[in-house]
C-alpha cells in the first residue's frame, strides 16, 4: 500500500517536473500574480482594468518581440530604449512643424512623420546590425555604444525639453481610439504578432533566426549567410523598438527624449520570463508576449495594491532573477528527465 | 561474447604471472551509474610502477570514465581504488594530484590569460609572509622544465604557445608534485608527430622513474611505440587485458568492436567514372595544405589519410570555401569551383559532413526536422520565403525510417538522442538532396558500433548509387576497408597514392610518418 502511495506521488512530480519543462516557469507564474492581486484588490479582475494592462503591456511587448530577435540569434540589443527616445524627438519635430504650416494635410503630416521617426529609429538598428554582423563588434558593446549616441542625438535635438505642437488626430487615432472597447495600439500590438508569428515559425528567415543562434557554424555549414541573418535580427529589432516608440508618442503626445530607460532592462526580462534562451536559438513569440504581459499585471496589480513605484523596481528585479534561476532548474530538470 | 570469454582467461593470467611486482593503482570491480547510462559495469584495472597501461576501446566504450574516477574527478557508485596496496576514497582531483595521481585530459585545464609557472603552480603558490614569493616560483618552475627538457619559457603566457607546448605544460604540472601515476588522454591527438615522438621519448622517462602511466588511445601505432600492457573495454565493460606483444591490429579491432571485420565492414561495388572532384595543387593561406592534388570519380570512395594535424580536414573545408586558398584550383564536375561558399558547393551537388558534429554539425537545441532540412529550406522547402513544412516533414520522415533513427521522433530536440544518433541526423542533412560529392570528415567519431555499420552501409549505398566519396579519416580501419583509392598525407602534403590491393596497413602507416622512420 504505501508503495504505491509512494510510487503514485513520485508519478505526480514527475508528471509536474515534465509539465514544467513543457511551458516553462511562466505560466505558473501568471497564475500566481492573477491569484495574488485578485486577492489584494477587487478591481484587480475587472474588465476595465485588464483593458488597461493590455494597453499599457503593448508597448513593451511590441519592444520584447523586437529583443526577441537580438536574443535569438545570441545577442541582445540594449539600444531598444534609446530607439525610441530617437523616434519619439524625429517623430514630434516632423510633425509640429508640417502641422504648423499645413493644418488641414493631416494625414500626410501623420504619414510623413511616423515615417521619419520609425526610419530613423530602424537606421540605428542597422547601425547595430552592421556593427555586429560585419565588424563583429560584441552586441553589447555595439547596442551601448548605438543608445549613448542616439540617446545623444536626441538630446542635441531638443534641447532635453519636451516638443510640443503634435496634431491631435495622431494621439486620437494611435492611442485613444476604441474599436469594440479595446484600444488601438492593442490591435497594432496583436496585428505585430501575428506577423512575428508567421515570420518565425512559417518562413526561412525566421528558421534561420534560430539556427544561427543556435549553432552558428553548423548554419554556416548549411550554406546559410549567417551574417546576413545577423544584421536582419538587429534591423527588424530596431524597426519594432521604433514602431513602440511612435506609438508611445501619439500616448504622450509630446516627443520626448527621456522616455523608453527601463525598456532595455524589462524587454530583455519579459523575453526571459517568457523562456527565451539567453545563449540563443530557444524561444517563442508566444510566450514572449505573455512575458510581457505579465510584467504590465505586476505592474499594475501593485499599483492596485498601492506599493509605491520605487520599491516595484525590486519586485521586478526579483523576478528577473527569480525567472532566470526557474531556467537553469528547468534544463536541469529536463536532463534528469531525459533519461 | 563467447569471444570475450576466451580472451579473459589469458588476461588474467597475464596480469598474475611474470614475477607480478605489486600494483601501484588498483581498480577493483568498478561502475559508473550516469542517469540511464551504465558507463562502466564492474570493471578490474591494475597498474603496476614503471609500465605504460593502455586503455584501448570505441567512443563510450568507458575509457574518459574510468580515467576520471582513477583522477579523482567522479566517485564510482560502486567498487573502489587500491593506491599503494591500501584502499583510499578520492575525493577530488586535487586530493588525487596530491597523492602523486596526476591526469592530463584533452580538455586543458590551463589559465590561458596566466604564464607558464603561474599555471604550473596554480593552487600551490609559494608563499612568504602571506606574500607570493614570486622569485622562489620562477626557479622552481625552471628547474622542472629543465628536468623534463621542455623547451618553453616560464614565463610566457600560455595563450600564445602551441597546443602541444599547453600540453607539455599540462605535463609538467603534472610532476610538480610527488609523482607515482600518470594518466595521459589520447594525448597526441593534436600534436604533430615530432612533438608526439617527443611525449613519447618523455613518457619512457617516466617509466624509468617507475611511474605508472594509464595512457588512452585508439591508434594501434602508438600501442607498439609505447605500451607494455593493454586493456581493452567495450560498453563499460573490461573485455580482455593483454601484453602489447600479443595483441595484433586484428585482435585489437576484434575485441573492441566485438565483432569480426567482416561483418563491420560492407563490401562496396566501386563503379569509378568520370572525374567529379579534382584539386591541382592546392594550397592555403596558412600553409596547412602545401601543393595538393587530389582527384575523386564518381562511383569510388577515395581515402585521405594521414595524422591528426597533417592536413586532411584542411583538404575538405578548403573545397567549401572554409580555408583561404593561396593557390591552386579545385574543380567540380568540370567547373571551377575555386574558393567557393558552401551555399554555391551544396547547389551544384557537393556535401560536406564536419567532423564535430556538436560543434560545426548540428543546432542541439532544436529539432531533427529543423536541422534535417536546414540546408535545402532555400532549394526544397520554401516559396517565396515562406516555408514548405508539410513537404518539409514529408522528406524528412522518410529520411529518418530510411535511416532507423532511435528513437523515430523528428520533433524532439536533438539533446535526446544519442551520439549515434545525432550522427545520423548529420548523415540525413546530406541525403535530402541528389548529391553527387560526399566529402565525409571523421564520419565515426564518437558513435558505437551499430551506428558506425550502418554509417558504412550508407557509405556503400551512396557510392553504388553512382556518388562520389571524399573518406578523410584518422581511424585506420576505416580507410583499409572502405576505400578503393587512398591519399596519405604528411605535413600538408600528399605522400603517397595507393589503390587496391596496394591499401595495406604497412603502406599507408609508412607514410604517415617522418620517413627515417619508415
Amino acid at each position: 500500500m504505501t508503495d504505491q502511495i509512494a510510487a503514485r506521488r513520485v508519478g505526480l512530480s514527475v508528471a509536474l517536473q515534465r509539465l514544467f519543462v513543457r511551458i516553462g516557469v511562466l505560466p505558473f507564474l501568471l497564475v500566481m500574480a492573477l491569484i495574488v492581486f485578485s486577492a489584494l484588490s477587487p478591481r484587480f479582475l475587472t474588465s476595465e482594468n485588464l483593458i488597461t494592462v493590455a494597453r499599457q503591456a503593448t508597448y513593451l511587448a511590441i519592444v520584447s518581440m523586437g529583443q526577441m530577435l537580438a536574443l535569438l540569434t545570441g545577442g541582445f540589443d540594449l539600444s531598444v530604449g534609446k530607439i525610441i527616445a530617437i523616434t519619439s524627438v524625429i517623430t514630434a519635430m516632423t510633425m509640429a512643424p508640417l502641422a504648423a504650416a499645413h493644418p488641414d494635410a493631416i494625414a500626410l503630416t501623420l504619414t510623413l512623420g511616423i515615417l521619419a521617426g520609425v526610419g530613423a529609429g530602424t537606421l540605428v538598428g542597422v547601425v547595430n546590425g552592421i556593427g555586429v554582423a560585419v565588424f563583429n563588434v560584441s552586441p553589447f558593446m555595439m547596442t551601448l555604444g548605438t543608445a549613448t549616441i542616439s540617446f545623444g542625438i536626441a538630446l542635441t535635438l531638443t534641447s532635453g525639453v519636451p516638443v510640443y505642437g503634435i496634431p491631435d488626430a495622431f494621439g486620437t487615432i494611435f492611442s485613444f481610439a476604441r474599436i469594440f472597447d479595446i484600444p488601438s495600439p492593442v490591435y497594432v500590438t496583436a496585428g505585430l504578432f501575428v506577423v512575428m508569428y508567421v515570420l518565425l515559425n512559417w518562413t526561412r528567415m525566421g528558421r534561420y533566426f534560430y539556427a544561427v543562434g543556435g549553432n552558428i557554424k553548423a548554419s554556416r555549414l548549411s550554406g546559410i549567410s549567417t551574417r546576413f541573418y545577423l544584421f536582419m535580427a538587429y534591423v527588424l529589432c530596431g524597426l519594432l523598438a521604433a514602431i513602440a516608440g511612435a506609438l508611445l508618442t501619439a500616448r504622450l503626445e509630446t516627443g520626448e527624449a527621456n522616455i523608453g530607460a527601463s525598456m532595455p532592462l524589462d524587454s530583455i526580462a519579459a523575453c526571459v520570463i517568457g523562456g527565451v534562451s539567453l545563449r540563443g536559438g530557444i524561444g517563442r513569440v508566444g510566450n514572449v508576449v505573455l512575458g510581457a504581459v505579465f510584467i504590465g499585471l505586476i505592474q499594475n496589480g501593485m499599483d492596485l495594491a498601492q506599493i509605491q513605484s520605487y520599491l516595484q523596481e525590486v519586485v521586478i528585479g526579483v523576478l528577473l532573477i527569480l525567472a532566470v534561476i526557474a531556467d537553469q532548474l528547468r534544463q536541469f530538470v529536463m536532463l534528469r528527465l531525459k533519461d | 561474447m563467447g569471444l570475450a570469454a576466451t580472451t579473459l582467461a589469458p588476461a588474467e593470467s597475464v596480469g598474475a604471472a611474470t614475477n607480478a611486482p605489486t600494483p601501484v593503482l588498483r581498480a577493483n570491480a568498478l561502475s559508473m551509474q550516469f542517469p540511464g547510462v551504465l558507463a562502466l559495469d564492474r570493471v578490474d584495472f591494475e597498474l603496476r610502477a614503471g609500465e605504460v597501461h593502455v586503455l584501448f576501446g570505441e567512443n563510450g566504450a568507458g575509457k574518459s570514465t574510468l580515467i576520471q574516477i582513477l583522477a579523482g574527478v567522479y566517485r564510482p557508485t560502486e567498487g573502489g581504488i587500491e593506491f599503494g596496496g591500501k584502499p583510499i576514497d578520492l575525493q577530488g582531483v586535487h586530493h588525487a594530484r596530491t597523492l602523486g595521481i596526476s591526469a592530463v585530459f584533452q580538455e586543458f585545464s590551463l589559465v590561458p590569460t596566466l604564464n607558464v609557472e603561474e599555471n604550473l603552480f596554480l593552487g600551490a603558490e609559494v608563499t612568504r609572509h602571506g606574500f607570493l614569493d614570486n622569485g622562489e616560483l620562477h626557479r622552481r618552475a625552471e628547474a622542472i622544465l629543465e628536468e623534463l627538457g621542455f623547451p618553453l619559457r616560464a614565463r610566457r603566457p600560455v595563450h600564445e604557445l602551441t597546443r602541444a607546448e599547453q600540453q607539455m605544460v599540462e605535463i609538467a604540472k603534472a610532476f610538480c608534485t610527488r609523482l607515482s601515476v600518470l594518466i595521459l588522454d589520447e594525448p597526441t591527438a593534436s600534436l604533430t608527430d615530432r612533438e608526439a615522438e617527443r611525449l613519447f621519448v618523455m613518457v619512457d622517462q617516466a617509466k624509468k622513474r617507475g611511474v605508472g602511466v594509464v595512457y588512452v588511445t585508439h591508434r594501434m601505432g602508438e600501442i607498439r611505440r609505447i605500451g607494455d600492457r593493454i586493456t581493452v573495454l567495450r560498453d563499460g565493460k573490461r573485455v580482455a587485458t593483454l601484453a602489447v606483444p600479443e595483441a595484433d591490429d586484428e585482435r585489437l579491432l576484434q575485441l573492441m568492436t566485438g565483432r569480426v571485420i567482416s561483418q563491420v565492414f560492407p563490401k562496396i561495388a566501386y563503379l569509378p567514372g568520370a572525374p567529379l572532384l579534382e584539386i591541382s595543387n592546392l594550397t592555403t593561406a596558412d600553409h596547412t595544405v602545401k601543393d595538393l592534388s587530389l582527384s575523386v570519380r564518381t562511383g569510388e570512395v577515395v581515402g585521405l589519410a594521414g595524422l591528426v594535424g597533417c592536413g586532411k580536414s584542411e583538404v575538405g573545408r578548403a573545397c567549401f570555401g572554409l580555408e583561404r586558398i593561396v593557390s591552386g584550383r579545385i574543380a567540380f564536375d568540370g567547373r571551377d569551383v575555386t574558393g567557393q561558399s558552401v551555399r554555391t558547393m551544396l547547389d551544384r551537388g557537393a556535401f560536406y559532413l564536419p567532423p564535430d558534429r556538436r560543434e560545426e554539425g548540428l543546432v542541439m537545441a532544436r529539432n531533427v526536422r529543423e536541422n534535417v532540412s536546414l540546408p535545402w529550406l532555400g532549394a526544397r522547402f520554401s516559396h517565396f520565403g515562406f516555408l514548405d513544412r508539410r513537404a518539409e516533414r514529408a522528406t524528412v520522415r522518410d529520411l529518418v525510417g530510411r535511416l532507423n533513427l532511435q528513437p523515430r521522433n523528428t520533433e524532439a530536440d536533438l539533446e535526446h538522442f544519442s551520439g549515434g544518433n545525432q550522427q545520423k541526423v548529420l548523415l540525413a542533412k546530406g541525403l535530402v538532396s541528389r548529391v553527387k560529392l560526399f566529402i565525409f570528415d571523421e564520419p565515426t567519431v564518437g558513435v558505437d558500433v551499430g551506428t558506425r555499420v550502418a554509417i558504412y552501409e550508407f557509405i556503400r549505398d551512396l557510392c553504388e548509387g553512382g556518388a562520389g566519396i571524399l573518406l578523410i579519416s584518422s581511424d585506420l580501419p576505416e580507410i583499409l576497408h572502405l576505400a578503393n583509392r587512398t591519399y596519405v598525407m604528411y605535413r600538408g602534403e600528399r605522400r603517397a597514392e595507393l589503390s587496391g590491393e596496394d591499401i595495406t596497413q604497412d603502406k599507408v602507416l609508412a607514410n604517415f610518418f617522418e620517413r627515417a622512420q619508415a
